[in-house]
């Protein structure tokens, strides 16, 4: 029997484990909507294109499957482009289906016809213009195999009208065989033997643990090589939730705005291990000062990850689980009471914790920090939390201990504002029974605050935390520490009122201005069965540290 | 350091799209590409000629393995090869040079493709310093156009890529 290139398409993605799609209409994909209508995937109806794509990222970062979505041609496939830039810079994988103009209008300024291959291709995996029907089923299985293997990342398919009202026999292939796409699992042998002797001989080693250990789902074998060899960890943005925050080999998250236990230990450790990161300029500060000292194994999938930014004794090109696992098992046959060998270099490091430990004085007035310290408390680090851009993201980073791995969903190569928002949305579809909650700004949630709708259209008990300092705070302190307090064009004076705002949606608002309030505010939240927004009325000009300003070495961090 | 480097790719639309912006994103250079299709139809080889210090090359080379549409990429820097480039010139010919272009054309091994009352186009292939060289010599006589096919590059000894 034959079927329309819509059945076709949305069978194909049930056979990819598929239950649910995010996405918005238009001419082009009509007759998939209509297809929709006869199919047990499940559609969650955004209200912006762009937030399609990040509710389908938040889905994937906290599910660790691949979010799709779908849009029409034209303006609703533009619209994506800042979310698969998103999700290309943080590896997630993703299919985004565009809709296209008939095969026999493209190219001709057609309506509503946009290049969108041309437009996305530097911010895509990979990406297809289905020209047949009889190749639909086939794309669609390279496009999943694509976007999930290997380092994942977002693959767009773009599907002309008539490709998908033509009609063939649906057969979806088994496998794929790609001449040209053959991602490496296996570490190395001989490198990772090298590895391990540089590792056993290190007086002061370090781990360095970036997304790529989510995304591998290694968490469990890193936290057993450090543990076993007691080497302190420090995390990478994407990173955090990798190993556990609150663990005392735990130094938190490095760079710009990393703790100065862990810029400091990166500046005097003699091996750095890096897995899953990619040595972003965020993250070293100025190459000369970082781990200047210290001999550098590199684990990644990505074989043009290493030796991109900085120069690798030991490159290990695999899946971060694989040679984990091959490491794990060499350490295990050596004896050693790896603690008291460490005693120094962990003393050390302990002593800097002590020296300047994140620190900031809650007063009068509702300090950012604090907010984030007892959303930490209250849900005993067990929600998922996404953030938006800007101060919001750095403080989340700094004061909620992630100790889980997929529970931190935040843009992090990009820095979109207006991610965290639609995240959280994905991540709640994903997980109706956890808490799931963005950690926001006042500015960046008003980049996608239209998806207010949708958390009520699909009664979505989403929460939303405003740090709300009346500033597009980040850049505001940029100005205040290196052009003379310049404040130019960052100060929001106008917002909407975040409580009458919830209400106008259907959902509940919450607003505190005492520091008493803050807890009384969250766990109120927190009983609600509903998408709340809190409005935290903040310190106005709190900034945040420690700071490595741009181009500065690690060790040169700006304290409070 | 010029390197020049073979790649095995699908033949398919976007491919060179997707390597021309692997190069342009990265304010890497090509000094020459040169496309086309191997025995087998469904795959084209590419030779391209950049130029970049060992680490612009090495991520040249890994990114260009990174596109799933390439199938293999070898660099040949430091290797045996071979590689020639064609090249077509139209030369003025006034009846007082016309019989020195047609010794050093065939000095050279070229061969007139196109003969005028006032010019004679010459065909010439070969390497890097034969093409220089007859450029060089055919100058004075009045070059009006030069076409260059860009190198095409293939390893001595019996083995394929
Ligand atoms: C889409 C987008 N535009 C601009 C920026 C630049 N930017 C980075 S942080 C920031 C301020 C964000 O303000 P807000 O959301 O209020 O967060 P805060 O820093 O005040 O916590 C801006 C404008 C960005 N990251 N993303
Ligand atoms: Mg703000």
């Amino acid at each position: 029997m034959k079927k329309t290139g819509g059945q076709i398409l949305l069978e194909s993605l049930g056979l990819e484990g598929v239950d649910t799609i995010f996405g918005f209409p238009g001419g082009a994909v009509i007759g998939i909507y209509d297809a929709l209508l006869n199919s047990p995937i499940r559609h969650i109806l955004v209200r912006h294109e762009q937030a399609a794509v990040h509710a389908a990222d938040g889905y994937a970062r906290s599910s660790g499957k691949t979010g799709v979505c779908l849009v029409t041609s034209g303006p609703g496939a533009t619209n994506t482009v800042t979310g698969l830039a998103t999700a290309y810079m943080d590896s997630i994988p993703l299919v985004v289906l565009t809709g296209q103009v008939s095969t026999g209008l493209i190219g001709n300024d057609a309506f509503q016809e946009a290049d969108i291959m041309g437009i996305t291709r530097p911010c895509t995996k990979h990406s297809y213009l289905v020209k047949d029907v009889k190749e639909l089923a086939g794309t669609i299985k390279e496009a999943f195999y694509i976007a999930g293997t290997g380092r994942p990342g977002p693959v767009l398919v773009d599907l002309p009208k008539d490709v998908i009202a033509d009609s063939t026999e649906f057969n979806y292939p088994e496998s794929v065989n790609m001449q040209g796409y053959n991602p490496t699992y296996r570490g190395h042998r001989g490198q990772i033997q090298k590895a391990f002797k540089l590792i056993l001989k290190a007086n002061r080693p370090l781990i360095y643990a970036g997304g790529g250990v989510i995304s591998s789902n290694a968490s469990e074998e890193l936290t057993t090589f450090a543990w076993t060899l007691a080497i302190p960890v420090t995390n990478t943005l994407m990173g955090l939730g990798c190993f556990p925050g609150v663990d005392e080999l735990s130094l938190g998250m490095l760079g710009m705005h990393g703790t100065y236990r862990a810029n400091m230990a990166v500046t005097n450790c003699d091996l750095l291990i890096a897995v899953g990161a990619r040595f972003d300029d965020r993250v070293t500060g100025k190459i000369d000062g970082f781990a200047p000292n210290a001999k550098i194994i590199h684990i990644d999938i990505d074989p043009t990850s290493i030796s991109k930014n900085i120069r690798v004794d030991i490159p290990i090109v695999g899946d971060a689980k694989d040679v984990l696992k091959k490491i794990n098992k060499l350490i295990l046959e050596e004896k050693g009471d790896w603690r008291s060998i460490r005693r120094e270099w962990l003393d050390q490091i302990l002593q800097w914790k002590n020296t300047y430990p994140l620190a900031y004085e809650q007063k009068d007035v509702i300090k950012p920090q604090y907010v984030v310290e007892k959303i930490y408390e209250i849900t005993k680090g067990e929600a998922i939390i996404s953030t938006e851009v800007g101060q919001n993201q750095m403080w989340t980073a700094q004061y909620y201990h992630f100790t889980k791995p997929r529970t931190l969903l935040t843009s992090g190569g990009l820095g979109t504002m207006g991610y965290g928002f639609p995240a959280a949305i994905g991540a709640q579809i994903a997980f109706p029974e956890k808490t799931v909650i963005d950690i926001a700004g006042d500015g960046s949630i008003q980049m996608n605050i239209q998806e207010l709708a949708t958390v009520a259209q699909y009664n979505l008990p989403v929460k939303i935390a405003i740090l709300n300092n009346r500033y597009l705070g980040m850049v505001r302190q940029w100005q205040g520490l290196f052009h003379n307090k310049r404040y130019s064009h960052t100060s929001l004076e106008v917002s909407p009122d975040f409580v009458k705002l919830a209400e106008a949606y259907g959902a509940v608002g919450l607003r505190a201005t005492k520091p008493e309030e803050v807890v009384p505010t969250i766990e109120k939240a927190l009983s609600i069965p509903k998408a709340v927004i809190m409005d935290f009325v903040v310190e106005q000009e709190e900034d945040v540290y420690p700071m490595v300003p741009v181009g500065a070495p690690l060790k040169e961090m700006l304290l409070v | 350091m010029r390197h020049t480097i073979s790649a095995l790719v699908l033949n398919q639309p976007g491919v060179l799209a997707r390597i021309a912006g692997l190069f342009s994103g990265r304010g890497f250079n090509i000094e020459s590409l040169c496309v086309a299709e191997t025995l087998d139809p469904s795959v084209s080889r590419m030779t391209i000629v950049t130029r970049g210090n060992d680490q612009v090359i090495e991520q040249i080379t890994k990114q260009l393995n990174k596109l799933v549409d390439i199938i293999k990429v070898v660099d040949f820097f430091g290797s045996e090869y071979v590689d020639r480039e064609m090249i077509l010139i139209k030369v003025t010919a006034e009846s007082s040079s016309r019989a020195e272009i047609l010794r050093i054309t065939d000095i050279f091994r070229g061969k007139i493709v196109d003969v005028t009352p006032k010019s004679y186009t010459i065909e010439v292939s070969g390497d890097e310093n034969k093409i220089r060289a007859i450029i060089d010599l055919l100058k004075p006589m009045g070059i009006k156009e030069v076409v260059r096919t860009g190198k095409v590059a293939i390893s001595r000894g019996s083995k394929g890529i």
